[in-house]
This record gives structure tokens, C-alpha cells and sequence, in this order.
């Protein structure tokens, strides 16, 4: 049986679903409809996800590719008891959201980047965001959100309960 | 950094942050049936017939619904009534709908869609505006024998003779280009019959009752057998008014003729190729000044392409009209501004809403001015911009609000330090590679719907007994924070904890009609009726618990969460004072509207009140252009704007960094590309906004003079922010190459400055 870990549950794959873009196979046969489609073109990010935690557009990547991948969506980022992640509190916090469409993937982005990087520069933060388009913000305070989850997980030493250990080095 | 000072409040972040927000195309319904769009390949054409048999001959295809179904109106609009929301004798343009397959699943629709088999007889399409107002031009809109949809005019004095008499003229043609609103959600509509006969229709769309409007219409049913929900939408800038609304008529169609929920989401190359943009336009203008730099008179004929059908475009053109000399004095005006149908994709409202092209014109043309007369581009404006008391372009006189243009233009100057930098601008000349400029522009914009619309608000406001507080408000929440703003106003009103308030999302069924949410508004009427709710709730509270209280009615007091009486002494605490109106039996309910002062508006000579205040603003910007790859650069941007009274400051920088970094796009990116009518930049790979590697350092100045015809003294934001940026960048484009650029998007090539 095809597999894929979608926030850290095993989640099999039909056949006839192999062919489906992940972006659907969340959205449709999931009802994971956090994940954006905002172009299915891999141009405005907006479906970003987290796969082995590199930041992928969803709408660009068939099932068939991501078999066995640990797949992470803005669903699986929250702790179990409904407790923002530091970067969702930071988004908030620091005024990083509008209209709110272009959020889960930026979120995503971010969580990738500070998977990378615990201390990013501004100069990274801009370029790692540099693929997920936003119209409402002007991006300023999406940047300052990036910042600002980077120095609270520092500080807290947080420990993220997202994509495994196993996950990251595939 | 601003968060540091003040976190940010929403009332729907947590939601949007975790992606448990519903948009509707992540809505699903038992037995919901799939809509998509099916598109011909003309432009313009006659004769037109479709045969849906190959496609109703697909497994898993439900019904191919044409304009031959429609049980209403087939044709509706804001003004006109002339979209055709099917397609039925012929196209009109390259967006135009002719058929809708309805399906048990999206592949099956959209693989069907292509079997439609569409036929007619072209015609060349009508592609220049200019040309189109010839009298032997092909006329585009049948049942009419020209292609002129609107002319504002605006007279006083004697432009001519004042011309005539000018010691200075500067004079020049601009030209603008079709503009994507590019909101990350592409229209998307949910529509269920409900067993009671009522249509529920969940949708991306920024003004509900507009939306409730064009569905009555296609489906010939009153509006009170319509009721549209409002829930989180991906953006909008004026963008989800006209074809989000026919995409949600258009799936109540199917769902109303299928008797089952029917959901239509819209593709981006769907979105991109039939959703209006913003007019492009052609400004001719001259302008005669004295020697020492007063304006003495403006003529202007300014041509908007409207495409195929009217939309907005008689009030958005009517804005330019009004605003089309800029903040400034001008005793002689003879201006004519056109509305011409074309042939191509049709264009209506987009935050700015005919300020921005006016405003590319008006501000370049001071600065030209004051090049010509050997003055700075802060002396011209300083000797000619609107001060307190005086008279606009359109005989208004500016004594009601408090007239802060100078003050706007000061700070900025200050805070960039314009009179320090402005003769370092390399103007062109030949050393390095990286050429600078500084330029500024400034605005006042006519607040609201002005004597375009008619402008009035609702709110209600249900406090419940156990001290929780619902509000409801005519605004729709577009992704501005227009609620959050209103349950800090009711907060602020009533002296309670924020935490008490609910907003309560209404349908159209629930509130009266609050107007569309455009013109940034949303915070001006939607706050301003808030704050009338609220003191209506005041007052009955107050006269039921004066008595408790020992005190008259009208020396009640509502602060910390409590009512007080004449002395620190007397104190109900808020949950309290509900439950001894239970007891007494009165409702703590209150509705209210904002109708703001009235407007006039006289067609004919351009003369009135127009709008009843204005938004005072300057942008200044630097900027780097490299002379040899034409790239630019732009630094660092100084914006300040005098919005009344901010509410919601985190949101209120948000409005000011987005509308700028919009406003930059349009300025130097952004093109929607018709070839021959048919829209050729149908997704974010040919359609390129900025990102975050455009970001410049932005410096907001928030200038707070509270208005006195608003309720709450907020005024308004989104537009604002984006209506100047352009005209900034020009001018600072000017001082760093020595060129002008009379055309939006402006690009520097490639070997142009070499």
C-alpha cells in the first residue's frame, strides 16, 4: 500500500489518486483546505507545504513523487491542544496578516527557514520568502513576524513537535 | 520595529493563522455538484451559437446551462444593465461566458467544457479608445449608435482666456496601462438551495448586497429570497464587486436549475482573462501659471477605456473628474472626462478608483512647472496646494474638517530630509552607474462615496445579558480588518474589555444594506455607525439604570468595564448592569445609521459639494535607477497620511505598506497585456507583482486631525496609501535619469540612459 505521513499520521494513497497533485489530494480527498490554491502554477506559493522539511509548492508535486515523504500542512502546526506555534503567534502578534490566503503558505515557508536557520538575517528572511506573493501587507510586517518567531524560538529553546528527526534527513 | 510596541489585534487571526478559516472554495456540501466556465475564442462577434451536446453527453455531466435557461435577467449591472452574464447573440469581449457546465466533479466539468461547441462570425474588435470615439467607429454596445459611456465635466471660470493669458504653459499627454487587482483568491462561489425556496450563496465577493443584487437578477427571484453569507475572503482592492458577483449569480444559476449546492472556483487564467481591471487612460493636459508659479488655469480631456461593458465606469471617472487638478487652487478649469467602450476586458473599480491616473498627470505636471519656473517641487506645491477655507476645483469650499495638506507634506519632508537630498539627484549626469532621485507627490481624496452613490451605514448592536457583547455592521471584512477596527471602536464607545465582543458575520437577510465596502469606507461609515449604535445603547442603558445609579440619565458614565453615577461611589460593574436590565425588561439592543452629510453635484458645469471630506496625503520617495540595465531601485519611502483618528494602528501601517508596495507595482511592473482584445497575462508567471525582494524601507507617519463628520474622527486608509506612490516614483525617476516618463509602467531599457 502507497503511503504518506500528513502531520505525522500515515495516510494511504489509492492508485487512482496517484496521479492527483498533493495540493488536490489535501484539499479534496483530505478536506486539509488550509493549504491555498491560489495559481496552480507554482507561482504565488500559497500552497506551500513542508515535504521532508524543504518548503514545496503542493500544486507542483504529483502523489506519486512524494510516496513515503513526511508531509507537513499550516493543519499539522498547532500543538494538540489548539497552542499557536511561535510562528503563527509571531504572524499574529506582529499585525502579518490581511486578507489571510497567502498566510499558511508563508507560515510554511517560514518554518522551513527556521528549520535552516535559527538566526536569520533580514536579507534571508526576504529571499526565503521571496516566492510567496502577498497583496495585502506590503510584506513588512510578514518579515517582522519572521523575526520575531526566530528570536522567541531561540530564546525559548523550543522544541518542535513537526516533521520528525527521520523526516529531515531524507 | 512595530510590534515590539503594540501586538496586533484581529479578530480573525487565529483563524486565518492555523487554516481553519473557510474561504468557499474550501466549503463542501452534501451532494454538491461542480460549475465551470466555458469561453469562446472571439472577441468580438455575431451569430453566436452554441451546441452543448457533446459535452451533455459526458458521463457525470449534470446539465450544460446557456443563456437560453435563464430564468431572470440575463443582462445586469451596477449602472447599466448590460453584462451578459451568458453570453447569448454575440461577443462582446474576450471574457464573455457563453455556456456553464455543471458536473458531479470539477475534472469532469472541466473536461466536458472543451466539448462545447462554439460558433460565429467574427468581427473586428474595437480595441483603441481614442479612436472609438469617432463618430464612424464601429459601435460596440448594441442598442446604442456610439461608444461613449459617460462625460463629467468640470467648469469654472475661463480656462481659455486664462491660458491665454499665462506667462508659463507646461503641457504634456500621459498614458496608463490595464491593471490586475491580483488578490491571491480567485473568484470562487458556493450556492445551496435551501428547502424553503431561499438561495444561500457563500462566496468571494466584497459587497454582499451587490452580490445578492445580481443573483435576484439572473435568477428572477426578489431579493428577499436571496441571502448571501459573508465569510473570509482572499482579497479584493475594489476587484471583487462586479465579476464576483456574477460568478456567484452564475452558480446559484446552476444550483437553482440542478436543485443541488453547486460550487464554481475560478482558475487564475479564468480570473486573469474575464475580471475587470483599472481604466487605462489617456490625460492631455495643459497648464498655465504666473511667473512666480500660482496655477491660473487647467484644461484637461481625459479618455478612460471602459471595455466592453459600463461597470463602474461613470464613477470612476467621475473621481477624476472631480480630483483632476490635484490638491491645488485653480480659478480656471475647463476639463472633460470620457468613459469609451472598447472591445476589450471591461474595467471597473480598483482601490484609487480614477485618482491614481489623474494624480500620475497632476503631480508630474507641478513638478515640470516648477523645473520651468526655477522653483523646487515643494515651493510650487506650497504656493498653490488647498489650505484651510479654501475653494476646490469644483466650487467646495474646505471649512468643515480640518485642512492638513501642509502639515502631511511637512512631516514628510522632515522625516526624508527632502530639501537636504534633493540636490545631490544625479538629473542624468554622467558619472557612476547608479543614478539617484527623490520625488514626492501629494493628494487629498474626496472621503467615501461622495455624490457618486448613496452613502449611508447600519449597526447593530445586541448586548447580552450574561455581558457578552454581538455587533454587526453593514461593512464587509475584505481581509482590511474592518472588523477588528469596528469592535475597537465599540470597545472604546462603550468603556468595556474588547473580550466581550463578538463580531457577529451577517448575512444580507439579517442587516439593512450598508453599501458597498469601497471607497475606503469601511472604517469612516462602518466605525461612524458603531459609534452612533453605541451611544444610542448609552442612552437606553442610562435611562433604565440612572436610578441605581443615583443620578440623572445623561450623567451616566461607561468606562473600565463599568457604569459609574456622579461619583467614583456609584459603580455597576458592566455584567451588573445587565442583569438588572433583565430584570427590568429592556433589551440592551440598539440600531443605528451614519448618514453623513449631504453632497451636491451639478453634471452639467462640475460644480458642488462632492464629497463631505477629504484624506490628506504625501508620499516621497528615493530611488536608484542603474544606467546601464534600467533597473530601479526604489530606497526608501516616507508616507503620511491624515486619516482622522487611527484605530487600529498595526492594521493601519498594514493598509500603508500594502497600498504602496501595490502603487509600486503599478508604477514600475505591472501590465495587463490585451493583444487585440484578448488578455494575454493570465497568470503570476507573465503577470508579475511585487514580492519581497521589492520591499523598500517604508517610514508611516500616521497624522491624526480627528474629522468632525465622522462619528468615531477616523476617515480612511486603503486608498490612499496607494494613490500617490506612482507619481512619487515618476518624479523621483525625473531627478535621478533627467527624463520624464509619461506612460505607467514605467521601465527604463536597457542602453536608454547609455
Amino acid at each position: 500500500m502507497n503511503v504518506v505521513t500528513i502531520n505525522g499520521k500515515r495516510v494511504p494513497v489509492p492508485d487512482e489518486d496517484l496521479s492527483l497533485s498533493l495540493l488536490h489530494f489535501l484539499r479534496e480527498r483530505l478536506d486539509l483546505t488550509g493549504t491555498k490554491n491560489g495559481c496552480e502554477k507554482g507561482a504565488c506559493g500559497a500552497c506551500t507545504v513542508v515535504v521532508n522539511g524543504t518548503a514545496r509548492r503542493s500544486c507542483r508535486l504529483v502523489m506519486e513523487a512524494v510516496l513515503g515523504a513526511e508531509i507537513l500542512t499550516i493543519e499539522g502546526l498547532a500543538g494538540e491542544d489548539g497552542s499557536l506555534h511561535p510562528i503563527q503567534q509571531a504572524f499574529v502578534e506582529a499585525g502579518a496578516i490581511q486578507c489571510g490566503f497567502c498566510t499558511p503558505g508563508m507560515v510554511m515557508t517560514t518554518y522551513a527557514l527556521l528549520k535552516r536557520k535559527s538566526r536569520p538575517t533580514r536579507e534571508e528572511i526576504r529571499r526565503a520568502l521571496s516566492g510567496n506573493l502577498c497583496r495585502c501587507t506590503g510584506y513588512i510586517q510578514i518579515m517582522d513576524a519572521v523575526e520575531l518567531a526566530a528570536e522567541r524560538m531561540r530564546e525559548t529553546g523550543f522544541v518542535d513537535r513537526g516533521v520528525t528527526t527521520e523526516g529531515n534527513r531524507a | 520595529m512595530p510590534y515590539k510596541s503594540e501586538p496586533a489585534f484581529r479578530n480573525d487571526a487565529v483563524a486565518k493563522v492555523t487554516g481553519r478559516a473557510r474561504y468557499a472554495d474550501d466549503l463542501k456540501f452534501p451532494g454538491m455538484l461542480h460549475c465551470v466556465p466555458v469561453y469562446s475564442r472571439y472577441v468580438r462577434a455575431d451569430d453566436l451559437a452554441v451546441d452543448p451536446r457533446e459535452a451533455e453527453a459526458v458521463p457525470g455531466v449534470v446539465r450544460v446551462i446557456t443563456a437560453r435557461d435563464v430564468p431572470g435577467s440575463l443582462r445586469y449591472g451596477q449602472i447599466d444593465r448590460d453584462y451578459a452574464m451568458l453570453a447569448d447573440s454575440r461577443i462582446l469581449t474576450y471574457g464573455d461566458v457563453v455556456a456553464l457546465v455543471v458536473a458531479e466533479t470539477r475534472e469532469i466539468a472541466l473536461e466536458a467544457a472543451k466539448r462545447v461547441r462554439v460558433t460565429a462570425t467574427p468581427l473586428p474588435p474595437v480595441t483603441d479608445p481614442v479612436a472609438a470615439m469617432n463618430r464612424d467607429a464601429p459601435v460596440v454596445r448594441p442598442g446604442t449608435d456610439h461608444n461613449i459611456v459617460n462625460h463629467h465635466k468640470v467648469r469654472r471660470g475661463d480656462a481659455r482666456a486664462a491660458l491665454a493669458a499665462s506667462d508659463v504653459i507646461v503641457e504634456a499627454t500621459f498614458r496608463t496601462a490595464f491593471v490586475e487587482h491580483a488578490y491571491m483568491e480567485p473568484e470562487s462561489a458556493v450556492c445551496v438551495p435551501r428547502p424553503d425556496g431561499v438561495m444561500e450563496v457563500y462566496g468571494s465577493m466584497q459587497h454582499p448586497f451587490t452580490t445578492r443584487r445580481f443573483v435576484a437578477a439572473l435568477l428572477g427571484e426578489p431579493l428577499a429570497r436571496v441571502e448571501v453569507f459573508t465569510i473570509p475572503m482572499g482579497g479584493g482592492f475594489g476587484g471583487k464587486d462586479d465579476t464576483a458577483a456574477i460568478v456567484c449569480a452564475r452558480a446559484a444559476l446552476a444550483a437553482r436549475l440542478c436543485g443541488r449546492p453547486v460550487k464554481m472556483t475560478y482558475a487564475r487564467e479564468w480570473s486573469m482573462r474575464e475580471s475587470y481591471k483599472r481604466h487605462p487612460y489617456v490625460l492631455t493636459y495643459r497648464m498655465g501659471l504666473s511667473r512666480s508659479g500660482e496655477i491660473q488655469a487647467v484644461e484637461a480631456t481625459i479618455i478612460a477605456d471602459a471595455g466592453a461593458y459600463c461597470s463602474t465606469t461613470p464613477w470612476v471617472t467621475w473621481r477624476s473628474a472631480v480630483q483632476c487638478c490635484g490638491p491645488y487652487r485653480v480659478p480656471n478649469v475647463h476639463a472633460d472626462v470620457y468613459g469609451v467602450a472598447t472591445n476589450n476586458v471591461f474595467t471597473g473599480a480598483f482601490r484609487g478608483f480614477g485618482s491614481p491616473q489623474v494624480n500620475f498627470a497632476v503631480e508630474q505636471l507641478m513638478d515640470m512647472a516648477a523645473e520651468k519656473l526655477g522653483l523646487s517641487p515643494l515651493e510650487i506645491r506650497r504656493k498653490n496646494m488647498l489650505r484651510q477655507g479654501d475653494v476646490t476645483i469644483t466650487g467646495q469650499r474646505l471649512d468643515t474638517h480640518t485642512v492638513s495638506l501642509g502639515e502631511v507634506m511637512d512631516r514628510v519632508v522632515k522625516e526624508i530630509r527632502f530639501e537636504e537630498k534633493l540636490p545631490r539627484c544625479s538629473r542624468g549626469k554622467p558619472e557612476g552607474d547608479e543614478l539617484y532621485g527623490i520625488g514626492l507627490a501629494i493628494s487629498y481624496r474626496g472621503a467615501s462615496l461622495g455624490a457618486e452613490g448613496m452613502d449611508f451605514c447600519p449597526a447593530i448592536i445586541n448586548a447580552q445579558f450574561d455581558g457578552s457583547i454581538l455587533l454587526e455592521v453593514g461593512i464587509h471584512e475584505n481581509g482590511q480588518g474592518a472588523e477588528s477596527a469596528m469592535i475597537l471602536t465599540l470597545a472604546r464607545e462603550l468603556g468595556v474589555r474588547r473580550e466581550r465582543i463578538v463580531y457577529r458575520r451577517s448575512s444580507t437577510s439579517e442587516i439593512p444594506d450598508g453599501g458597498a465596502t469601497v471607497a475606503s469606507r469601511g472604517t469612516l461609515m462602518g466605525c461612524g455607525a458603531v459609534t452612533l449604535a453605541a451611544r444610542e445603547l448609552k442612552t437606553r442603558m442610562a435611562e433604565a439604570l440612572a436610578a441605581d445609579l443615583r443620578c440623572a440619565p445623561e450623567e451616566v458614565r461607561f468606562r473600565d468595564d463599568a457604569l459609574w453615577g456622579k461619583t467614583d461611589a456609584e459603580r455597576l460593574s458592566w455584567d451588573e448592569a445587565m442583569h438588572r436590565l433583565f430584570l427590568k425588561r429592556v433589551y440592551p439592543y440598539s440600531f443605528a445609521a451614519f448618514r453623513p452629510p449631504d453632497v451636491t453635484w451639478d453634471e452639467e458645469t462640475g460644480q458642488g459639494d462632492a464629497y463631505f471630506t477629504f484624506v490628506y496625503s504625501c508620499q516621497a520617495v528615493e530611488l536608484t535607477v542603474n544606467r546601464k540595465t534600467g533597473k530601479v531601485r526604489v530606497l526608501n519611502v516616507v508616507a503620511a497620511h491624515d486619516i482622522g483618528r487611527a484605530v487600529n494602528r498595526p492594521m493601519l501601517l498594514g493598509q500603508i505598506y500594502g497600498g504602496i508596495l501595490q502603487g509600486m507595482g503599478m508604477a514600475l511592473m505591472e501590465e495587463v497585456v490585451v493583444e487585440k482584445g484578448r488578455v494575454e497575462t493570465l497568470n503570476f508567471d507573465r503577470y508579475k507583482i511585487p514580492k519581497t525582494i521589492h520591499v523598500p524601507e517604508i517610514t508611516p507617519i500616521i497624522v491624526e486631525n480627528p474629522d468632525p463628520t465622522s462619528p468615531s474622527g477616523a476617515k480612511g486608509i486603503g486608498e490612499p496609501a496607494l494613490e500617490i506612490i506612482t507619481p512619487a516614483i515618476a518624479n523621483a525617476l525625473a531627478m535621478a535619469t533627467g527624463k520624464r516618463f509619461f506612460r505607467y509602467p514605467m521601465r527604463v531599457e536597457r542602453g536608454e540612459l547609455a
